[in-house]
């Protein structure tokens, strides 16, 4: 067992725990962050897709003794108060999912891409979600949706 | 598991009398204290499953004090857009908006059981039963409001959850008060009640976002692998390293020692629960380390459609029909041409894999699991646990894909076994592996066809053999004068059951690659050709819209080196669809990159436009899957691809440029069309590919290389 501190959604954690458990597990059963999804253990299809300072993470991955002292942002730390995050909005407004399992990692890996590429080309897009996969094949309506947050975006700026 | 049959044909669940006794007090705690208002199915339409609700007198239809209307139905949300296209039937004839509407579903103890979700069955069973149940409780209230006002009906006004007249208006809750009324609900739903028609809808054809799509963007919508109980623990089942090994020991005392293990063996059943999954984990390595297995004979997928055709059972009761005299048309026909067409195993490979939490409370069990099937999976555990089925509860929260891959209850029972050996609640989560290996699949097909055309390039005479996938789509849609169509059953290798549209994508595969041969055999253009055996009016519109919009026939003439265009059409479930697309082929891989396509699609009235494009994009994309690459490897008995790095699944870099036609038939009933959707897509890609390359590909996945 092992004391892991770090910071999540802005909140400072401390779990004690078996410090090979998946961040992933971690995030759901200890914190309740059920947001986090898990699709497949591989890092191959990017349900469980957190912001691990900044940068998307597959916490399925990710033993969580590799998250100490560090800065996690998961689905539910998205909105603020109520008013959701344009990245969520994007999605909503278009509609950009069907059983949504996918959804929490789909719009954190967006929120990432959009950080790299605040104008991110059609190609860029796909290359950045191309690890995230929704069975539900969603995919148009969510390129729709990145491309959707990123012109609202510059038109916020 | 069945192996043939059209996902609504799956077995019913036992039919039980009694739904809401137990609960009534709770149910008024979700829906809101208020009136009940009861529709009725008609018997023959509950017998048929699928989608018709069941039993004598069941709730489905709920006014509260708060004017929210509660719809209660045993369909499922996984994605397909039931939840919001019901709620929209219930608003559309109660005239209220869509936001005071809630729905209930799939929920033993608190929905009618509506059958399966499968089978594109929602919306022409289950939806027009709804929009009679709200239009029946409409004339309800009206007549309520009448009375009071003391006015004849027809001069009231209904808007927004009210009845009007001039100044004066009376909610639906304030009406619902009345006890004339509360008489009239306790009458069966009348007979012949009118809905309205579609050329007036207000809510229904008109673009809806899903229900629920908040609660997707910010994480907080419960799927079934999300729940959590108090005192809950998780759970992991200990599985054969390959197909038909049998358990022959196993010692569980290492991983009963661990903290807060409980570890059972129940027959060939084994598995622990633990505080964490992590704990789960290590629990069941040490109970994996000591397991002694007798593997058995397995076949190989190298094999796989030598091994159909071996195990074919010719001697039973093929399904099937002949029309004609087929040798003797296949005698006298000058051309003849003969093929056969190979479709491995796929999966369905839902986001959520296989998910329940299990509670045992006073000898009652609670199970909320991912299924399309709840009142069979009641049924299922109460046989399993030994407990009578009134005595489960299965509550089925939207959760994360299924594609007809969710019809059972494994992990519900699973689950609930290990949560009645600890005592306390139990959740388990299929891993992908688990899942990959021991969910089922879509059936392989190995396909036969035989056909003969006149002196004139028509088509005489089919004979039409799918060995082991289904009998779904069998028959051919085109005018052919001695057929014979069958469905021969093998001995399947694999788990094989539902998948979105099941047989029907193998035998329109088969069908359609061989009908492009028999036009080239012909010298017909293959849309030409399509055409000129059609009778049915709504393929050919479809063909002639996607052709159109794809601009088939001028392309036919630009031909350049590797590259393609091909076609294919299709009818199922009541909904026709046709496919353009123009592919390149790679020419040391023979691998088809997909450029472009055009998709037309009818399924009548459309409900949702919003939800039926997304259905469309949906299947198209899912469809590329096996067209192009998926295919369900296993050698001496064990799955050598059950990963997704290994099994590739559609992803972003996948999806072609798309368009699709959406043609609306407000004339026409409303049909399903959450399958109809893949069958023509791989066909189109393998006739394209014929056009790129001179190669006619008769496997999936299509490859030029291969034939």
């Amino acid at each position: 067992m092992a004391t892991i501190r770090f910071t999540v959604n802005g909140k400072a954690r401390s779990v004690d725990t078996e410090p090979e458990r998946p961040l992933l597990e971690v995030l759901r059963e200890d914190l309740g962050l059920t947001g986090t999804k898990y699709g497949c253990g591989e890092g191959q299809c990017g349900a469980c897709t957190v912001l691990l300072d900044n940068k998307p993470a597959f916490s399925c991955v990710t033993p969580v003794r590799a998250a100490q002292g560090r800065n996690i942002v998961t689905i539910e730390g998205l909105a603020e108060g109520g008013k959701l995050h344009p990245v969520q909005q994007a999605f909503l407004d278009e509609g950009a999912m069907q059983c949504g399992y996918c959804t929490p990692g789909m719009v954190l890996r967006t929120v990432a891409l959009l950080e790299s590429y605040p104008r991110p080309t059609d190609a860029q897009i796909v290359e950045g979600l191309n690890g995230n996969l929704c069975r539900c094949n969603a995919y148009h309506r969510i390129l729709a949706a990145v491309r959707r947050a990123a012109a609202s975006a510059e038109k916020g700026s | 598991m069945s192996n043939q049959s059209h996902p609504s044909e799956s077995h019913e669940p036992e039919r039980l009398a009694h739904l809401f006794a137990v609960s009534r007090r709770e149910f008024l705690e979700i829906a809101g204290a208020g009136l009940l208002i009861v529709a009725t199915a008609p018997t023959s339409q509950a017998q048929r499953g699928g989608g018709g609700g069941s039993g004598p007198l069941e709730t489905r239809l709920h006014i509260a004090e708060d004017g929210f209307v509660t719809i209660l139905t045993g369909k499922i949300e996984e994605g397909q857009g039931a939840r919001t296209e019901l709620a929209m039937a219930a608003a559309e004839e109660l005239r209220v908006p869509l936001d005071r509407v809630r729905m209930l579903m799939g929920d033993t103890d608190q929905s009618p059981n509506d059958g399966t979700t499968a089978g594109s069955g929602t919306t022409p069973r289950t939806a027009p039963l709804v929009r009679r149940a709200a239009a029946a409780a409409r004339q309800l209230l009206l007549a309520a409001a009448s009375r009071q006002f003391q006015v004849d009906r027809a001069r009231l006004e209904v808007r927004g959850g009210a009845v009007a007249y001039a100044d004066k208006t009376y909610t639906y809750a304030e009406l619902a008060r009345s006890p004339e009324l509360a008489a009239a609900y306790k009458d069966a739903l009348p007979a012949g009640t009118a809905v309205t028609d579609a050329k007036d809808w207000q809510v229904l054809g008109t673009p809806q976002v899903r229900l629920l799509a908040r609660d997707m963007v910010t994480g907080s919508h419960r799927f079934p692998s999300d729940i959590v109980r108090p005192g809950m623990l998780y759970g992991r089942v200990l599985r054969a390293p390959s197909y038909r090994a049998a358990l022959v020991s196993v010692d569980l005392s290492a991983a009963q020692k661990m903290p807060g293990v409980t570890a059972v063996r129940d027959g060939g059943f084994a598995g622990c629960a633990a505080p964490t999954a992590f704990a789960a984990r290590k629990a069941l390595e040490a109970i994996s380390a000591t397991a002694q297995w007798k593997t058995a004979e397995h076949p190989s997928s190298d094999n796989l459609f030598e091994y159909l055709k071996q195990h074919a059972k010719e001697q039973g009761r093929p399904r099937g029909e002949t029309s004609g005299s087929l040798q003797q048309a296949l005698a006298g026909a000058p051309r003849r041409l003969k093929a056969s067409y190979r479709v491995p195993y796929v999966q369905h490979a839902p986001m959520e894999p296989r998910a329940a939490v299990a509670e045992w409370q006073d000898g009652r069990l609670t199970v909320w699991t991912g299924t399309s099937n709840p009142f069979s999976v009641r049924q299922q555990l109460a046989e399993a646990l030994r407990v009578t089925p009134e005595r489960v509860r299965v509550i089925v929260p939207d959760f994360g894909g299924g594609f007809g891959g969710k019809h059972t209850g494994e992990a519900a029972v699973e689950a609930a076994r290990l949560a009645k050996e600890a005592g306390r609640p139990v959740a388990l989560q299929w891993t992908r592996a688990e899942e990959f290996m021991w969910a089922y699949f879509r059936p392989a097909a190995l396909i036969e066809i035989e056909a003969g055309l006149d002196a004139g390039g028509a088509m005489t005479a089919w004979d039409f053999t799918n060995y082991n996938s289904g009998a779904a789509a069998l028959g051919t849609p085109y005018r052919i004068a001695s057929t014979r169509v069958r469905f021969v059953e093998s001995d399947p290798p694999l788990r094989q059951s539902s998948y979105r549209c099941l047989a029907t994508t193998a035998n329109n595969f088969a069908r359609e690659a061989f009908t492009d041969e028999l036009a080239e055999a012909a010298g017909k253009d293959p849309l030409e050709f399509r055409l000129a055996h059609l009778d049915n009016e709504r393929i050919k519109n479809v063909l002639a819209a996607a052709a159109e919009r794809f601009g088939w026939a001028q392309r036919r003439k630009k031909r350049r080196p590797g590259a393609g265009i091909g076609l294919a059409c299709g009818t199922e479930k009541n909904s026709v669809v046709a496919v353009c697309v123009a592919v390149e082929v790679d020419p040391q891989s023979g691998v088809p990159r997909l450029l472009e396509i055009v998709q037309a699609f009818e399924c009548g009235a459309i409900l949702n436009p919003a939800n039926l494009r997304a259905q469309v994009e949906g299947c198209i994309v899912m469809g590329l899957g096996p067209a192009l690459r998926e295919e369900i490897q296993f050698r001496e008995g064990r799955l050598t691809n059950a990963r997704f790095a290994a099994y590739r699944v559609p992803r972003f870099r996948d999806v072609p440029k798309t368009d699709v036609i959406l043609l609306d038939r407000k004339d026409l009933e409303s049909a399903g069309a959450g399958e109809t959707p893949i069958i023509a897509i791989a066909p189109a890609i393998a006739n394209a590919v014929f056009d790129a390359t001179g190669k006619r590909v008769r496997s999936m996945p299509i490859r030029a290389t291969r034939g």
